[in-house]
Order: structure tokens, then C-alpha cells, then sequence
């Protein structure tokens, strides 16, 4: 439980505190500077005053680049509000900047006449040098656009703390902290769960807790104490829906999702994983969760991964696997084998840029074509995806229920927007989650491996060490009820159809699609996965400006909702924006012959609600 | 019919009514009636056998079980076994599997699955080629393997998988041939008792694609020359009149005569429990050397514990500790605040 407690305040000068409704704030410092933590912490301590957010980490590659080098810049972006938010923001209001790589890196975000933070003392000519700078932009009137606050950030964070007895390194670790407390002050926060945090992360180091809080405390009075900042800006806490909130991930929400996955099948979760960014953490995350009977592996490679899964679904836990492009792609052939034996399996791709190694800490969303038709031969398999970061626990949840109602391999798309992003998500009550329990086949009498039911057209799930069941499967193909071998022309072409009806069968389980905005109109947006934000702000926009437009937000993409197509046909035009080429551009003109038009970015960033904006502009004029 | 819960079960019992399509004179046959007979021996209940193959002609093994079987992809039966396994412990897992399933594309899965010692006992028919496509060399195939893909024959050295099996440090490795039925018996079975991972090289011959790959081992005119029979505790001897025998001189093998210039006392006396992987695997090592004999039965047996016991084990310790986890209190974890 949070308390608001104000902060210290000694004899001030006049102090001017504006109500706003939203600001956008980006740190960005050396991958060595904390801007993680940084953000990380500003983002909780918003979340906890109330306000909506949504972050966009983004990181470099490399564990560490050169320290002061422009491939080393690693920025956090958070966007809060006292009204809803979708995205992390278009523009930044407040850019806190630790050196020049930083700077450059990240100065044409920020607005005209926004804040800009500078720490001066990594200003110096070895630092511009690094930067490929010849001239000091604090010296040379190119910020003179921006207000600006140079600050001798690493020499106010050691007076701060000089008492405590700390090398010189150590105190400038703090320096984050000092820039922290800045933020702190200019937004009326208050420094409780920071400290919490300090107490917790560094339990067995009591110096350096007491060091970061000296530090932030110290920023925060400097702010106060100084002329230049006599505006403070007051963002009160939104009008949430009524309920118990936290701050969330995509990757935790799916790893929670699982675990609740678990518990509401009443079923054994066995997670086969090998590291990949940026899908790491949910095995990280999983790994933890042993009280919960939650079995991970960290297996020998991705095929490892994956098949490991599905022996532990043969022998009747929930298998899943988790991991990014260049893991799918080694999984393609397993997958083939979950198909051709139909047993429940969840497959997660957290997207990245590619292809191949690409763009490892970027977002993208290409493997949409990948995860519909990645396979040899006719092998069907459904395919969902997240759309914000707390919907990732929906996404888990559904893809688990799919995967053993209709015993079948299931895709789950999120991608590393939503993986580091972060977001307020409403806590549900276990109790309000539906119950999908397993049911195992026990019954010999009548046992036949491939025999149907009727409505999924799943077979039954017959695990090792049950009496009178015994029977093999394979990845050859068999006889359809029997599941003998079989190669017979007409029973291939028959299984071949009965797993793609499978498959199909799920649609009668999506609900329709509702559009958002207008239910007809000149123009229909279509999205899938993180675009989630962009467009709607966008749409939201351009609707308040007298444009008619819906959007459609697509959350299965295998099968589709059986009443796509005729919302589709109700806009005079549909564009689809998505951060690939046309995938689902494609399969969405293959399948309706609709004559869609696509919004492509592939730039490793997410879209801007202006770039969506400016295309809607473009097609109704 | 049983006798305190324990299953009186025949080789009858693990037949299938499925038509087996080996060619004829395989020397899988001879396998398949080793396992089945081995299994109804074993006092396990039916339902608690699972046999994992990968693909190759020794993979079709499961078919031919009447047991759980899961017929999988080339190579990867080791990792899907390992899901079996961590998830029922309390299974009977068999992979089958063959020279090119086990060390070509699934030497990575082989190795790791024994430095883990997962439980499974792994029966590798090792033909020296690819039998289902049809002839062409494998990674056990001898230097100069004329075979489909090689008319001008092999360059590369094979694989050693007894030393391969070791130096990844498979607590239990063992050799057998099809065709020594009671050898192959009491190998099987002897792995069956085995906690961990057991490796066995079973020789097999495929009389289609590499006829005679083993005679040299299996004719009896020649095979007690050929062949030396380790036993655990016995001295290494062997020859048509049991007069040779191996020595040791530093990290070297020789063989020398017993009665003249060496006693008995000189020769190795066979330990498969020593520790030290060296042991094992220099004498795993003798069958690449002129005139040295092809060791058969267990190279090495050692206690370790079984990979998926200890993963249990973590888990049930951390329930001990924590007791078991609440989902509404993990979804609840960390700060959080309620908007009224």
C-alpha cells in the first residue's frame, strides 16, 4: 500500500505549479548511466500517484558499447496522464540528458521550448569527441529553441554525498538518482517507493542505499532551491475504472497469464525456453514461480525448447516455449510435429527486427506470415495476439484454453514494445477467470487415439501411465480415428482437411468484431498487436476533428472473426497499418478481395500517433 | 494376472497387430525381440513403458512395441523425452534411435541429455549408415566409406560413440550386438536397472545398404579373436583359448600372452564403477588399434542422480519453504493502489 507524504521543503522562492494534463519525459544517458532504473522508477511512482502511462525502453544491443559513444545511448520514454493514454508520446516534454551522445541521439524529439536537463560536467571535449561533435552545443546557441538546465550533475551528486565515505565511481552511480529527484520535484512526486525500492534492492548494502536517497533528495532540493525551476506542473491521477491496479510488463503479464493458465486447467506448466532477446525474461520470471509447481527449462537450443515442450504435453502438462524471430524459425519443423500430432502446445514469439540477428532490441512485427504459414506442407495453427502490455495476460490465458480445448498448437504474437513497455493494468480476482479444466482420456473401452469430438474436432488426450490406453503416435501420416500409419491418397487429403477445420473451428468461438469509432464510414483502421496505442489516439483525433472512421483491432489472427469481412466492406476504405511490409495487408485482400491499402513502418520504433494521423489526412481529404 | 500388484506380463503381451516393415534378415528383428522380451521381465506395468525414437529405420521401433510410443523427428527424441520425463518421473522412458538420428543432426541433444543423466535408456542401432534414405555414410561409417553420397569415399573420421557417450560423462555406457541375443538380453536389462541416463550401442546389421558391416565381430570362427567381453570384476581377457589379455603401461594398452611372460595378475581386472572417466575411456579406445579387440557390455556404471529428480526436488523444496504460491497474491505482488 502506497502514502502520499510530501517531501521536504525548506525557505523556497516564489514558485509557480501549473495543472496540466499530461507530459512526456525521456531519459537518456550511457548504457553504464541507470536510465533504465531511472525510468523504471518514475514510471512506478506515476503509476502509483494514479496517472495512465504507457513506457517505451529502448536499448542498445550490446551489453555495454563504449561509455560515452553514440551507439551506447539507452533512452527511457514515459508518457503519463491525467486522461488516457495510448501511447508513449509523439514529442518529449522533459529531456533529461547525461552527455553529448545522449543529446544527440535524442534533441530532435524534443519540443520547442521543452525542458532539457543536461549534465554539464560529461560535457567536456573528450565527451563531445565521443559524440562526433566538434562544437559544444551548451556554448554554441543550437538549444537556445529549448529551455535549458545545465547542471553539474556528478559534482552536486558527490557534495551530496561525500560524508558517506564512497570512491569517486560509486558516488557517480548515484548520479541517475540525483536526476531522478529533479523529475521528482518538477512533477510534485513523492520519493516513498523509490525509497522502498532502494531498501529492498539494496537490502545487504545499507551505504548504498542511503547514497541513492542522499542523492535524490539532493536533486530535488536543487530543483527547489534554485531560481532557474519556478515552475512545477501538478498531472492529477486519472479516472481509471474503479479497481486494484499495478504497473505491468508484456513479458510479466504473460508469465503471470500462464500461471493463472495453470491453475484454471488444473494442469502442469512446463516451460522449455532458451534465452533470446527480448524474450529472457519470461523464463526469468517463470523460473521464480516453483511455488506454483510451474516447471521451466532452460534447454540446449531452441529445438530443444520447443521439443521438450511437447514431450512434457504428451505426457500431460501444458507445454510451452517462448522466444523471438530467428527461435521460431528453428522451431518450424517441431511445430510441424505438434500439428501433425495434436497436442496442446503454446508457442510464444516475442517479436524483433530481423531478419536474421537484426535488430535485437527493437520492435517490429514481421513474423505475422511466419506464424501463419511457417511450416512445410498444409500445417494449420491458430494464432493470437497481444495488444497492449497487460492484455499479454489475456493472451496467455486464451492461447493455454485453445491449445488444450481443440488439442492443437497455438502461436501467441507479442512483440518487444510490449515486452519492456509498461502499463497500469487492473488486477482481475483469480475468481473471475474463466475455468477451462483438463479432462484426460481414462476410458479404454472404445479408445481410438484420432477418434473426434464432435464440436472441436480435438482428439483425445491419452497421456503414458494410463491403463489400457497404450498406443503410439507420430509424425507420420495416419489413418483418421485409428491412428495407424497410412498413406492412402484419400485419408491424407481427409486429415489434411480435418486439421485445417479444426483450426477453422475455433472461429466459432471469437467474438465478433466491434469496431471502435464509427461503425461505417469513410475509413476503417486495421491493426494487430502494439499498433494498439498509435492508432487509437490517432483515431480518437481525427474523429474529434468530424472524421468518420472506425478501427478494427485484431486479437486472432488465425482464424479470423467470422463478421470481419462485412464490417470490413461498411468503410468506403480500409488502410492497415502495421510495422512490416503488408502482412496482414495481404492476407486481408487474399481473403475478402477488399482492396486495402497499407501504413508501413519498419524502423524498429513504434508508430507516432502523427504518422497515423497524416496517413488518414492523406486518404480523406 | 498378478501377484502383489506386480504384473505377470510375456513378450506376447508388448506385440503389436501392426505389420513390421523392416527387410527381411534386418537385424533389427533381432532387437525388437530382445526389447520385448526384456520388458515383460521387468516387472513394470504396460502402461508406464513409453518408447521416444527419432527417424531412421531404428526409429519404426516404437510401432512394433505395445507400449506408450511417440515416433518424433530426426534426432530430437532425447529433448521430447526429456519432457516426458520431467513432467511423470515415474515413467519408463526408452528412446530408440540410430547412428545418424543420435549423432549427426542429434549429437547436440545426445550429449546434453546425458551430462544431465536423464533417466532414459537410449538403444542406439548402429548400422555405420542411412539405412531409410537409402545408403549413404553416416558419422560411425569407417575413413573411406564408399556410399551414395561419397562414390569417392568418406573423409572424415568417425565417431567413437562409446567415447563420445563418456567423455560427455554418461554415468552408464554399454555395448551389445544384435545378434548376441543373450548378451543383448542381459545388457538391456541391466540398463533397465540403471538410475540415469544409459547409453547402449547396439551393432546392428543392415543386410540392404551395408551388408557385413560387423562380421568380423559376429562370425564365429573368428569372433572370440575379435571380440573381448568386459566384465565387471574379471580380468580384460579373451582369444579362442582365453590366453591373451590386456595391460596397462601408462596411458597405453598392450596385449600380452598369459602364461608366457605375463601372469594374469598383469592383466586389467575390468572396474565400470571407477569415477575417472579416463579409465573408461581409454579402454573404450582399444578397438582403433591394430590387433586389439572390440570391448563389449557395460564400459561404465555410476551413481548420480537423475536429472529429473532433482528438478523435482527443487520445486517440492521450494514449496516446503514457501509454501504453496496463491494466484491472486502474485498478481497482486508489488505496489499497487486502488482507484476508487
Amino acid at each position: 500500500m502506497s502514502t502520499i507524504t510530501a517531501p521536504p521543503v525548506a525557505e523556497a522562492p516564489p514558485r509557480n505549479r501549473r495543472t496540466i494534463d499530461k507530459a512526456v519525459i525521456r531519459f537518456a544517458g550511457d548504457s553504464g548511466d541507470g536510465m533504465q532504473i531511472t525510468g523504471s522508477q518514475f514510471t512506478n511512482t506515476a503509476a502509483l500517484y494514479g496517472n495512465d502511462l504507457a513506457t517505451f525502453p529502448d536499448f542498445p544491443a550490446e551489453i555495454r558499447a563504449p561509455a560515452g559513444t553514440l551507439p551506447g545511448v539507452s533512452g527511457f520514454q514515459i508518457h503519463f496522464a491525467s486522461t488516457d493514454v495510448w501511447t508513449p508520446g509523439d514529442a518529449v516534454d522533459v529531456l533529461v540528458a547525461m552527455n553529448p551522445a545522449a543529446l544527440k541521439m535524442n534533441i530532435a524529439d524534443l519540443k520547442k521550448n521543452g525542458i532539457l536537463i543536461v549534465n554539464t560536467d560529461n560535457f567536456k571535449e573528450g565527451d563531445l569527441r565521443k559524440a562526433q561533435m566538434t562544437a559544444n552545443p551548451l556554448e554554441d546557441h543550437s538549444l537556445d529553441a529549448y529551455r535549458l538546465f545545465a547542471v553539474e550533475l556528478t559534482k552536486l551528486t558527490r557534495a551530496a554525498l561525500q560524508e558517506l565515505g564512497l570512491d569517486a565511481k560509486s558516488m557517480d552511480r548515484c548520479k541517475n538518482f540525483f536526476a531522478l529527484g529533479m523529475c521528482y520535484w518538477l512533477y510534485n512526486r513523492p520519493m516513498d517507493s523509490t525509497y522502498r525500492w532502494l531498501e529492498d534492492k539494496f537490502s545487504k548494502k545499507p551505504l548504498l542505499v542511503e547514497a541513492n536517497k542522499r542523492a535524490m533528495r539532493a536533486g530535488y532540493s536543487y530543483c527547489e532551491a534554485t531560481e532557474a525551476f519556478f515552475e512545477s506542473y501538478e498531472i492529477p491521477p486519472a479516472k481509471l475504472t474503479p479497481g486494484l491496479y499495478r504497473n505491468i510488463s508484456g513479458n510479466t503479464a504473460l508469465a503471470l497469464g500462464f500461471v493463472a493458465a495453470s491453475q484454471q486447467a488444473a494442469v502442469p506448466v512446463f516451460l522449455g525456453s532458451y534465452p533470446i532477446t527480448p524474450a529472457s525474461d519470461i523464463l526469468h520470471e517463470m523460473s521464480m514461480y516453483k511455488d506454483f509447481g510451474v516447471m521451466t527449462f532452460q534447454a540446449e537450443d531452441e529445438i530443444a525448447a520447443v521439443t521438450s515442450a511437447i514431450g512434457a504435453s504428451y505426457a500431460g502438462a501444458l507445454g510451452i516455449t517462448t522466444t523471438s524471430g530467428p527461435g521460431m524459425a528453428l522451431k518450424t519443423e517441431a511445430l510441424g510435429l505438434a500439428v501433425a500430432v495434436e497436442l496442446p502446445l503454446v508457442v510464444c514469439d516475442i517479436q524483433r527486427g530481423g531478419p536474421s540477428t537484426g535488430l535485437p532490441t527493437k520492435t517490429e512485427q514481421a513474423d505475422l506470415l511466419q506464424a501463419l504459414y511457417g511450416r512445410n506442407s498444409e500445417a494449420p495453427i491458430p494464432v493470437l495476439a497481444a495488444a497492449t502490455p497487460g492484455d499479454c495476460f489475456w493472451l496467455a490465458l486464451e492461447a493455454s484454453r485453445i491449445a488444450i480445448k481443440y488439442m492443437v498448437p497455438v502461436i501467441a504474437l507479442s512483440d518487444g514494445y510490449l515486452a519492456n513497455g509498461a502499463e497500469p493494468w487492473r488486477i482481475p480476482s483469480s475468481a473471475d477467470l474463466p475455468k477451462f479444466p483438463v479432462s484426460f482420456a481414462k476410458n479404454p473401452d472404445g479408445f481410438m487415439p484420432y477418434k473426434r469430438d464432435a464440436e472441436t474436432l480435438a482428439r483425445p488426450w491419452a497421456i503414458p501411465g494410463t491403463a489400457g490406453l497404450e498406443h503410439r503416435i507420430g509424425g507420420i501420416e495416419k489413418q483418421d480415428v485409428t491412428g495407424n500409419i497410412n498413406y492412402e491418397p484419400l485419408n491424407h487429403e481427409k486429415m489434411v482437411r480435418l486439421r485445417a477445420a479444426k483450426v477453422k473451428a475455433i472461429a466459432q468461438e471469437i467474438p465478433d468484431v466491434v469496431p471502435a469509432g464509427d461503425p461505417e464510414g469513410d475509413l476503417v483502421i486495421v491493426g494487430w498487436g502494439s499498433t494498439f496505442g498509435p492508432i487509437t489516439a490517432a483515431v480518437n483525433a481525427q474523429r474529434a476533428k468530424g472524421r468518420r472512421i472506425g478501427h478494427v483491432h485484431l486479437r486472432y489472427l488465425n482464424p479470423l472473426a467470422h463478421n470481419l469481412g462485412t464490417v470490413l466492406s461498411r468503410y468506403k476504405q480500409v488502410l492497415v497499418a502495421e510495422m512490416n511490409m503488408g502482412q496482414l495487408l495481404m492476407v486481408l485482400r487474399a481473403k475478402y478481395l477488399v482492396d486495402a491499402i497499407g501504413l508501413n513502418k519498419i524502423q524498429g520504433k513504434p508508430f507516432l500517433q502523427s504518422e497515423i494521423e497524416a496517413k488518414i489526412q492523406e486518404l480523406i481529404s | 494376472m498378478t501377484t502383489a500388484g506386480i504384473p505377470v506380463l510375456t513378450k506376447k503381451d508388448f506385440q503389436t497387430d501392426q505389420e513390421v516393415r523392416w527387410c527381411p534378415g534386418c537385424g533389427d528383428y533381432a532387437i525388437l525381440s530382445a526389447v520385448q522380451s526384456v520388458f515383460a521381465e521387468l516387472g513394470i506395468p504396460r502402461e508406464k513403458f513409453v518408447v521416444v525414437s527419432g527417424i531412421g529405420c531404428s526409429s519404426r521401433l516404437p510401432y512394433y512395441v505395445n507400449t506408450f510410443g511417440f515416433h518424433t523427428i530426426h534426432g530430437r527424441a532425447p529433448a521430447i523425452a526429456t519432457g516426458v520425463k520431467m513432467t511423470n518421473p515415474e515413467l519408463d522412458v526408452w528412446v530408440a534411435t540410430g547412428d545418424g538420428d543420435s549423432l549427426s543432426i542429434g549429437g547436440n541433444h545426445t550429449i546434453h541429455m546425458l551430462r544431465r543423466n536423464l533417466g532414459v535408456k537410449v538403444l542406439m542401432f548402429n548400422n555405420r549408415i542411412y539405412g531409410l534414405t537409402k545408403g549413404q555414410y553416416s558419422p560411425t561409417s569407417e575413413l573411406g566409406k564408399k556410399a551414395k553420397s561419397t562414390p569417392f569415399g568418406s573423409l572424415d573420421r568417425p565417431f567413437n560413440p562409446i567415447s563420445l557417450a563418456i567423455g560427455a560423462e554418461a554415468t552408464f555406457v554399454a555395448r551389445s550386438v544384435d545378434v548376441f541375443q543373450p548378451h543383448l538380453r542381459a545388457t538391456l536389462k541391466k540398463a533397465a536397472a540403471h538410475k540415469g541416463s544409459a547409453y547402449i550401442e547396439i551393432l546392428q546389421n543392415c543386410n540392404i545398404f551395408n551388408d557385413g558391416a560387423w562380421t568380423t565381430l559376429t562370425e564365429k570362427e573368428v569372433r572370440s579373436e575379435h571380440v573381448i567381453e568386459l566384465e565387471h570384476g574379471k580380468p580384460l581377457i579373451f582369444g579362442k583359448n582365453r590366453d591373451k589379455g590386456i595391460r596397462r603401461r601408462g596411458l597405453e594398452l598392450e596385449i600380452v600372452q598369459v602364461g608366457s611372460g605375463a601372469s594374469e595378475a598383469d592383466v586389467i581386472v575390468h572396474d565400470e564403477t571407477v569415477e575417472n572417466p579416463a579409465y573408461s575411456f581409454m579402454i573404450s579406445q582399444m578397438e582403433q588399434m591394430p590387433g586389439f579387440p572390440t570391448p563389449i557390455g557395460t564400459f561404465r556404471s555410476v551413481g548420480l542422480p537423475r536429472y529429473e529428480d532433482i528438478a523435482r526436488q527443487q520445486v517440492l523444496d521450494v514449496i516446503a519453504k514457501r509454501g504453496k504460491g496463491s494466484l491472486d497474491k502474485l498478481l497482486r505482488a508489488g505496489d499497487t493502489w486502488e482507484v476508487k
